[in-house]
Order: structure tokens, then sequence, then C-alpha cells
């Protein structure tokens, strides 16, 4: 993977001349192929991980099995690609196994979400079956633990 | 009857004549700061990759608590003895000729009082890890100093090794990368040395800690020199590759006569490493080489950053090729380094080590450690660059 790639998942906000003097790189030339990371559509997008608890967000989340039947002509790209245009719908992703699609679905309480999955997931022609499991608690997003572990307790100088 | 005499009078000569650590006086006044950015930790800033952590939790579930062999597991000694030959060209017997210690420190202890009669001389290059010079001293023998410098990236010439032997020398100490220049020993240079240790019949420790943590042209030790197997007590262990400083695993491999020598110290003072350490370390061995590489690149990234920003403030700085420290030189400011670390961390609390606490040939160098995170870094960086502008 492109180390710039590798510095940005760590911290999305490191500066392009930070970037530049850790890669010894000009400053230009990361800037550039940011860029062209962006236009190819490597980098989709930057965002904050948020804990959700103390934020104080209410919003309920749910993980939906979705069961499918491919298309002749288009597997399961064009039904997927449907339920992903939803805003409701954060992630959905193709699986193996007991269902096919993955769907991470939020809303600001469990009534929306289960009117969403009842009167717009399940009824998409081609959808056979949806088994909605409620999220309870938040362990670990994005790679990082909730809530932050703080382990440095290192002596201040060592030899 | 004799009379008493004072406490301190029961202490040992030749322990009375070890200085304090020049660290220790530094380490005191930087604790009783807040808020203070240390540059000065010489430890890696991950934790144990967790599935290091749990296989020692594991181990523990299963009730493995008791003694091990003297030498350490032989389920360890064998990985320990694959890993140094696929990582560095030579192969131990795990049987006969490998010894788990407690962290590498234990093993140089023992390797020096293995070797040493009293009075026997042992070169060193300078500046070096704090613990060499007093480690022979409490062997009973006579540390020699030999310079390195900057302009030469901190190697250890040949010809610098040569003039220091004595008809005395027994062995020389070797710590490539070092602690705390970061330097490493090109194979020219190795092969010149090993020259050297072969005509005047020298025994050569070499610490390779810091082998792993090698950021260009990979890392070569001098055992491979031919004639130098049989002659050299290979010492490493666990603390930096695998950040696992806290659980002290070390090892020393060495001709069957060496590794027996050492084993019958080691098992009447520390009978063996811990079995929890042990079992954290095998793991190490066989899964940890995927984070060892995570944690080298961002290392690599974060010595770019730093070299990068103290030449642009006007510390000289050579690019260190290994281990986890920059070591600037701060002559240009005018200050000492002792000066030089004590007046940034009071104006602008950030703590890094006066280079004189590593040797006297440190002086006009502080010892910057990046096993810190990166964000840490760039405030650092910030305040020293303010720092040296109000100089």
């Amino acid at each position: 993977m492109d180390p710039i790639l590798s510095i940005l998942e760590a911290n999305a906000l490191a500066s392009p001349e930070s970037i530049a003097v850790q890669l010894k790189m000009p400053v230009e030339k990361v800037r550039e192929k940011i860029r062209h990371l962006e236009e190819e559509k490597i980098i989709l997008g930057y965002r904050a991980i948020i804990n959700d608890d103390k934020a104080g967000r209410k919003n309920v989340q749910a993980v939906i099995e979705v069961r499918i039947s491919p298309e002749r002509d288009g597997g399961f790209d064009r039904i997927a690609s449907r339920i992903s245009r939803f805003d409701e719908v954060q992630s959905c992703r193709l699986m193996s196994g007991g269902y096919d699609l993955l769907v991470l679905v939020e809303g600001e309480d469990l009534r929306t979400v289960a009117s969403f999955v009842s009167q717009r997931l399940a009824t998409i022609q081609g959808v056979l079956s949806t088994a909605t499991h409620f999220q309870l608690k938040t362990y670990k997003e994005m790679g990082t633990l909730y809530p932050e572990e703080t382990f440095d307790e290192r002596l201040k100088i060592s030899p | 009857m004799k009379t008493q005499q004072s406490p301190r009078d029961y202490v040992a000569e030749h322990v009375r004549k070890i200085p304090r650590s020049g660290i220790r006086d530094f380490f005191e006044i930087v604790q009783s700061m807040s808020d203070v950015i240390s540059l000065g930790i010489g430890e890696p800033d991950f934790v144990t990759p967790w599935h290091i952590r749990e296989a020692a939790i594991f181990s523990l579930e299963r009730g493995r608590t008791g003694y091990t062999s003297n030498l350490g597991m032989p389920a360890l000694r064998r990985e320990i003895s694959r890993y140094v030959q696929e990582n560095f060209g030579v192969r131990y017997d795990p049987a006969s000729e490998i010894l788990v210690s407690v962290g590498v420190s234990e093993a140089i202890d023992l390797a020096l009082r293995a070797i040493l009669n009293p009075g026997d001389e042992v070169v060193y290059h300078e500046p070096c890890y704090v613990s060499y010079s007093p480690s022979i001293t409490l062997a009973h023998g006579k540390p020699v100093a030999v310079s390195t410098r900057a302009e030469d990236g901190f190697v250890l010439r040949a010809e610098d090794l040569e003039r220091a032997i004595t008809p005395r020398t027994k062995a020389v100490m070797l710590n490539f990368p070092t602690n705390p220049t970061g330097g490493t020993l090109p194979r020219a240079e190795q092969e010149k040395i090993a020259r050297v240790c072969i005509e005047h019949d020298l025994i050569v420790l070499t610490d390779e800690i810091y082998s792993e943590l090698t950021y260009a042209g990979g890392h070569q030790s001098i055992t491979t020199v031919p004639g130098m197997r049989e002659r050299t007590i290979f010492l490493h262990g666990f603390s930096k590759a695998f950040a696992m400083t806290g659980f002290r695993i070390g090892y020393a491999c060495a001709p069957a006569a060496l590794t027996e020598a050492m084993m019958r110290i080691h098992q009447y003072s520390m009978l063996c490493a811990s079995i929890t350490g042990q079992e954290a370390a095998l793991e190490a061995l066989k899964n940890g080489q995927s984070a060892m590489i995570k944690m080298r690149e961002e290392y690599q990234r974060r010595r770019n950053f730093l070299v990068h920003h103290f030449n642009a403030m006007g510390l000289d700085c050579h690019e260190p090729k290994g281990a986890f420290y920059v070591f600037p030189s701060i002559r240009r400011t005018g200050l000492s380094s002792r000066e030089f670390a004590l007046k940034l961390l009071e104006d602008k609390k950030v703590a890094v080590v006066p280079g004189d606490a590593f040797g006297p040939g440190g002086a006009g160098y502080v010892r910057c450690s990046y096993a810190t995170a990166q964000d840490q870094l760039e405030v650092a960086v910030q305040r020293m660059g303010d720092f040296v502008k109000a100089l």
C-alpha cells in the first residue's frame, strides 16, 4: 500500500508538510499524490471516529443479514447498489456463507430502523429474507478501542 | 573486636567506584515536572502486540507458572535457533549453544563474568549504552573506551580499535545499531574489525538488540564473518523489535563451552527467566513478524521527520541508519549538553538526554528518542525550534 495511505489511514489530519518530511518527498509531490488518490477514489473521504456514547448520540444501529436472489446479468450488484443508496445504510457488503449482504443501518430510534427494514428493504424485488440484529454496545470502532486505552506509563527518561 | 564501619564502608570497593548514571539525575528532574513531552525514553511507545500478550495470559490460564530449564524452555530455544538462522544466517544448537536470559542486560553481565579474569581489559565504543562500562567493572574487568565520531556515522573504526588493544585485552563489545547514536556497522568495517579480533585472539560480545530496527540495507551480524562464530557471543532479545521491554527476555548464543560457562552463573543467580515472559517470547517469534515490520515502518518515518526538522532548526544531525534515536549536535548553541537539556526542559518542557550521559564522547550532543507518537513529535519539534531560535 502507498505509504501516504498508511499515514492518512492512521491520522487523516496529517499535513502534507509532515507527510513530505516523513517520506522524504517534496511537499508538492505529496499534495499531487493525495489529489490523485482522491480523484481515483482510492481515498473516498475523511471522517472522525466518534464515541457516540460520549457525544450523546442516541442513534440506533442494526446489522441486517439480507438474502437476495442473484440476477442473470448483474449477479448481486444491482440489488446491492440499490440498497446502498439509502441514507440509512451506513455500509453494505457482499458476504460468503448463509446470507448474501451484510447491511449496517442507522436510525433515530428502534421504530425508524424497524420500519426501514420492513417497508423499504424487505420489499425490494429480489430480497428473499432479512434478519435484523440491533447493536447493544460498541467496544471497538474502525480499529480504535472504546474508550481509548491510555497506556503510556513508561518512565519519562530511560537508558 | 573490630570497630564497626559506617554503612558506606561496607560497600565493596569496585562498586563504590561506579559513578551514578547521568540519566538517573536527569530522570529525577523530569519526573518531578508535569506536561513534559519526553524524547528521553529508551523503550518503544507501542504496547506489546495483543497476540503476544494474549499468549502470556493463556499460559497463565493453563497454569504454566513454574521454573523452566536453566537454559530456557526447549521450545523457545528451538524457535530462537530458527529465527537467528533465518534472519542472521548463523546456526546455533538449541540444546547447547543458546541461553535465555532476563533481558539482554543479564546476558551481557553473564558473558562478561564468564570470560573475564580480574584486570582483563574490554574495549567498547563510545558513546554507548550506559551499562557497558559499569558491567565490565562489576565483572572485575577494566573498561577501555574507543570514541566514534559523528562525521563517520558513529561507526567503530578498526584502526581506532587496534590502537586501544594491549596484552591484557580480552574482549571487544559491539552494539550496532547503537544506542544512543543509531549508528550501524557496514560490512567492510565488520570484516576489518574481525581481522583485528582474530589477530589478537579477542572474544566479541555483540549486542544486536536493535538489529530489526535497521532502515537501509538490512542488518548483518559480525558473527557471520568467517572465523568469528567461534569467538563471538551473540546477544539479542525481544524488548525493542517486539515492544516487550517489561517481559525482560533476552538471549545469548555462543559456542557450547561459553554457553555452559554463562549457564553456571545464571543457574546460581537468576535460575531461569520468567516462564510467562518466555511463553510470550515464543509467540513473538512464531507470529510477531508482521507487527514488527509495521512498527519499523513507522519508526523510519518518524526518524525522517526528526532528522529533517533538527537540521532545519540548525542542529546538525546525521541520519542514523538504525535503532530509534537521533543524536543531533547542539554545539552551535554554545551550551553544553546538560545546559541545553536543562534549559529546554525548563523553558519548553521537552525532555532530551544529554549526550555525555553515554560517555564523554557524547558531549556536545543530545539523544532524542522517536519512540514517541508522531503528534507528540510534531509538538516537540515546534517547541524545540522556538527554543533554538530564542537562544
